[in-house]
């Protein structure tokens, strides 16, 4: 039976969610008067970060042990250097504070028990609605040994796209640090050579930046004009 | 003038007397020059235009003699944006932009995207059996063209170009394969979200008996042209060595890695489609060289037509009439079935009958999924699949929608290509050539 | 010097034309400009089933000098574009261009920032072939019409001549966009 207190929580979930910034708006592509489907107001708000909670199932508490083991004797505590951990779709994903990320892979990599040698890239992912954190570095790791995966997540605001380089535990990153750098404009602090990579060296601006545009021309076509891509009426 | 063997600056520069016997000492008096020795090092630009470097790869040498002291790749040249196109496109639409980067292996590329997408909408188990069949068979079947066409290329590069034309004729029975069943040779989006996006024709099991009581000897004739060739083992063996340790620090995986003597393989470790009901070994060397890694790609092949032909034991078992190669879920499987009709392929009569008198539903889930797409739950997920050159992760972001919020691939030619410079260094021009052959790079995955 | 030079006129120059467009479609040497998977058709055909060496071609000269033919198979993105011009500069006349797939005739499906929407922004193009990739027989009908061309083409005086009626023909005609159209009426 719901109680006061069930009201309580229900109705604080509920301005909770209020306070999240709008990612979407609108159905059906629509952004004109001509809408009479009624959900042209519709607003869908962000999911709030929500942290998993123990037991998290699998090989994932004991790689959290032994993270939180290994980091204690180095003197920071686990709560310190991850911010959150989240257990999605049978994956394992630490967000780290990017003060402590090399020392967080070190760790990974060195401690017998966690032992993940193999770091399969970088892969950047900007999300302008997450205000204060809108650059996003998610790093995939393999452990050969015990036959593991695991994602460390780390943030950086877009006023300041500072990440540190995990180039010295590694090296595997260097390309992949600086191909993030080529397309979202992370700086990686102490990369060796932090250039751009797959676009030309002269190019202005960070392609795959939600607000740099896809670019492309209208296509002509036997009298008609069809727009690019993303200047297109979207379905979605 | 000094004593036999020695050197000394006179008027006109640096003096050498040779005495006989001391060539060593000639040359490493050489060797040391005062000032740093670069002058005598020449920069050459292997550019993206050139024969043998596997696509438009850029290498910068800078030599001493025939001796390569740096190496730079240079790459970018075939960067397309896929990642960022794909982010205006639906999930399904995203299969046929992803399936261009490697283009050597298409389909490892779309089953990488559509595991990804299956797991983050959480489908994985619902995708039908003889769909994972398929998809195996057509993942295997390309990593067969795949590694003839690297064999192949491989010794057109060392000069050997009857390699290439045996390689291409072997492989061109693979794309007659992969017209009859996904109706093109390259380029094909048969894999979707959800399953493949048509069964087996009828004749394509024959075919397939045929292909694989033909290929054994045809692989044998490639074989006696390199595998004990003098010629071959002189330039391949102990060249563009990398070891385990080298490997992990680079991030290496695949037939490299394998020569090492790590059997790392995916298929084994972390099974996906069904691979751990398979029969199959993983093949490994321990010489960490170019030859070790030619090996490992012929082996591979032998493997490829032990796992075709247990798939091909598994469809002849099943009954197509019953067994779907789309998920039975209406909201996420592709509507759209094809057949030969009288005036060519295209929507089979069935399914316009089906959808236009009898099922108002079948008709409103056809219009949405193809204008609109499925909406697949926001989260992120990382899906690896073990394609010729290494692993192939794909790194899928929703935020909820219809289209891919992000999508990263995580190419393995990509990575594989950092180690050019370790391999390379301090060994010959020509030995850059093998390396660069054994590590298969295409160039399509490097730069996407 | 060259065969240009040293013309006559009349029905000696279409005996000229014949002969030099005989000769020069025979042994077309291609520059192969393969990029991406348009690349992977280009080699099958010129592997054993689909043959290149029946029209002499499997000769692929890499150094641009010595090529007649430049087939660029494969999107060709930003970073490439000089590349691709200084290569056509390099090679010497008579050149051709067969531009190989829809992402170097039009920009294909790749419509975005990275790629440039068509080799003809770049480089002249004499044949277009659609594709995705197109199948060595589709390359192989690209080829003898290029082979077509190459005969009949003209020479000396002629070819003044030919390049005038052309270039009047391509003036006059009018857009196939309406507003365009509209614009030339006016």
């Amino acid at each position: 039976m719901t109680g006061p207190q069930d009201e309580d929580k229900a109705a604080l979930a509920g301005r909770e969610r209020l306070t999240e910034p709008v990612v979407r708006t609108g159905m059906f592509g629509t952004h004109t008067t001509g809408d009479t489907s009624g959900y042209g107001g519709l607003k869908v708000r962000q999911q709030p970060p929500v942290p998993s909670e123990r037991p998290y199932g699998s090989y994932f508490d004991e790689v959290a042990d032994a993270l939180g083991g290994a980091l204690e004797s180095s003197g920071t505590s686990f709560g310190e250097a991850v911010e959150r951990v989240v257990v999605a779709a049978d994956e394992l994903t630490f967000h780290v504070r990017r003060e402590h990320l090399v020392q967080v892979c070190g760790k990974l990599r060195d401690e017998p028990a966690l032992a993940f040698e193999l770091c399969l890239g970088v892969s950047g992912v900007h999300y302008p609605s997450d205000a204060g954190s809108e650059l996003h570095a998610a790093y995939h790791l393999l452990s050969i040994t015990h036959n593991r995966r695991l994602r460390v997540e780390v943030s950086a605001p877009d006023a300041d796209p500072h990440i540190p380089s995990v180039v010295e535990v590694y090296p595997t990153c260097d390309w992949h640090e600086r191909e993030t750098w080529d397309f979202f404009g992370i700086v990686f602090d102490g990369h060796p050579a932090l250039t751009r990579i797959e676009m030309p060296d002269d190019w202005k601006g960070h392609p795959q930046r939600k607000d740099y545009p896809l670019g492309g021309i209208p296509v002509e076509y036997r009298g008609a004009t069809v727009p690019p891509p993303d200047e297109r009426r979207s379905y979605a | 003038m000094s004593a036999p063997g020695g050197s000394a600056t006179g008027t006109q520069g640096r003096v050498y007397t040779v005495g006989g016997q001391d060539w060593d000492e000639i040359v490493a008096a050489a060797d040391q020059a005062e000032d740093g020795s670069r002058e005598e090092h020449l920069i050459v630009n292997m550019g993206p235009q050139h024969p043998s470097t596997h696509g438009v790869l850029r290498l910068i040498l800078s030599l001493d003699g025939e001796t390569v002291t740096e190496l730079r790749p240079v790459i970018g040249y075939l960067h397309t944006g896929i990642e960022k196109n794909m982010e205006f496109r639906t999930w399904t639409q995203g299969v046929t932009f992803c399936t261009r980067m490697d283009y050597l292996s298409p389909l490892f590329n779309e089953t990488a995207y559509c595991l990804a997408v299956e797991k983050l909408l959480g489908i994985t188990d619902q995708v039908p059996e003889r769909a994972s069949v398929l998809r195996v068979l057509m993942m295997e079947l390309n990593r067969i063209a795949s590694h003839l066409m690297a064999v192949g290329t491989f010794g057109m590069e060392l000069g050997a170009t009857t390699v290439f034309l045996y390689g291409l004729r072997e492989r061109e029975k693979v794309l007659d394969l992969f017209e009859l069943i996904s109706g093109l040779r390259m380029n094909h989006a048969y894999v979707r979200p959800g399953g493949v996006s048509q069964d087996l024709p009828s004749g394509a099991l024959e075919k397939l008996r045929d292909f694989l009581a033909v290929m054994p000897r045809q692989l044998d004739e490639l074989r006696k042209l390199l595998d004990v060739n003098p010629v071959y083992l002189a330039r391949t063996r102990e060249v563009a060595h990398l070891d385990l340790a080298g490997c992990m620090a680079l991030g290496i995986t695949g037939p490299i890695l394998r020569s090492t003597g790590l059997p790392w393989d995916l298929r084994k470790s972390q099974p996906y489609c069904g691979y751990e009901t398979y029969d199959f070994d993983v093949a490994t060397r321990q010489t960490c060289d170019a030859y070790g890694r030619y090996l490992i790609r012929m082996d591979e092949i032998d493997q490829s037509l032990r796992i075709i032909e247990q798939c091909v034991d598994r469809l002849s078992a099943t009954r197509p009439a019953t067994d779907p190669v789309m998920i039975g879920n209406a909201k996420i499987g592709w509507p759209a079935q094809l057949a030969v009709g009288p005036d060519g392929l295209g929507n089979s009569a069935d399914h316009i009958a089906h959808i236009m008198s009898q099922s108002m539903e079948a008709l409103i889930h056809h219009f949405k999924l193809v204008t609109e797409g499925f909406r697949v739950p926001a989260g992120q997920v990382y899906a690896a699949v073990e394609s010729p050159r290494g692993e192939l992760g794909c790194h899928a972001v929703s935020d909820g929608g219809t289209r891919p919020y992000r999508v990263h691939f995580r190419d393995p030619s990509f990575t594989n290509l950092q180690s050019v410079s370790a391999m390379c260094e301090g060994g010959m021009v020509a030995d850059v050539i093998v390396a660069v052959a054994s590590i298969d790079p295409v160039m399509g995955g490097v730069d996407r | 010097m060259g065969l240009e030079e040293k013309l006559p006129s009349g029905i000696l120059l279409t005996s000229v034309e014949k002969l030099a467009g005989y000769a020069r479609k025979v042994s077309v040497w291609p520059a192969t400009f393969g990029l991406a998977c348009c690349a992977m058709e280009l080699m099958a055909t010129g592997g054993p089933r689909h043959d290149l060496a029946r029209f002499g071609m499997e000769r692929a000269s890499n150094t641009p000098r010595q090529a007649d033919l430049m087939i660029v198979a494969g999107r060709v993105s930003q970073k490439m574009a000089p590349v691709l011009r200084q290569i056509y500069d390099q090679m010497s006349e008579p050149k051709w261009v067969i531009s190989m797939g829809v992402c170097a005739s039009s920009g294909g499906m790749f419509n975005n920032y990275a790629i440039v929407q068509g080799v003809d922004h770049i480089v002249p193009v004499d044949i277009y072939l659609p594709g995705c990739p197109p199948r060595p027989e589709m390359l192989l009908d690209a080829i003898v019409k290029l082979h077509d061309k190459i005969q009949n083409m003209k020479l000396g005086a002629n070819r003044q001549r030919e390049i005038t009626e052309l270039e009047q023909a391509r003036l006059s005609r009018l857009p196939l966009i309406p507003q365009l159209r509209a614009e030339v009426d006016r």
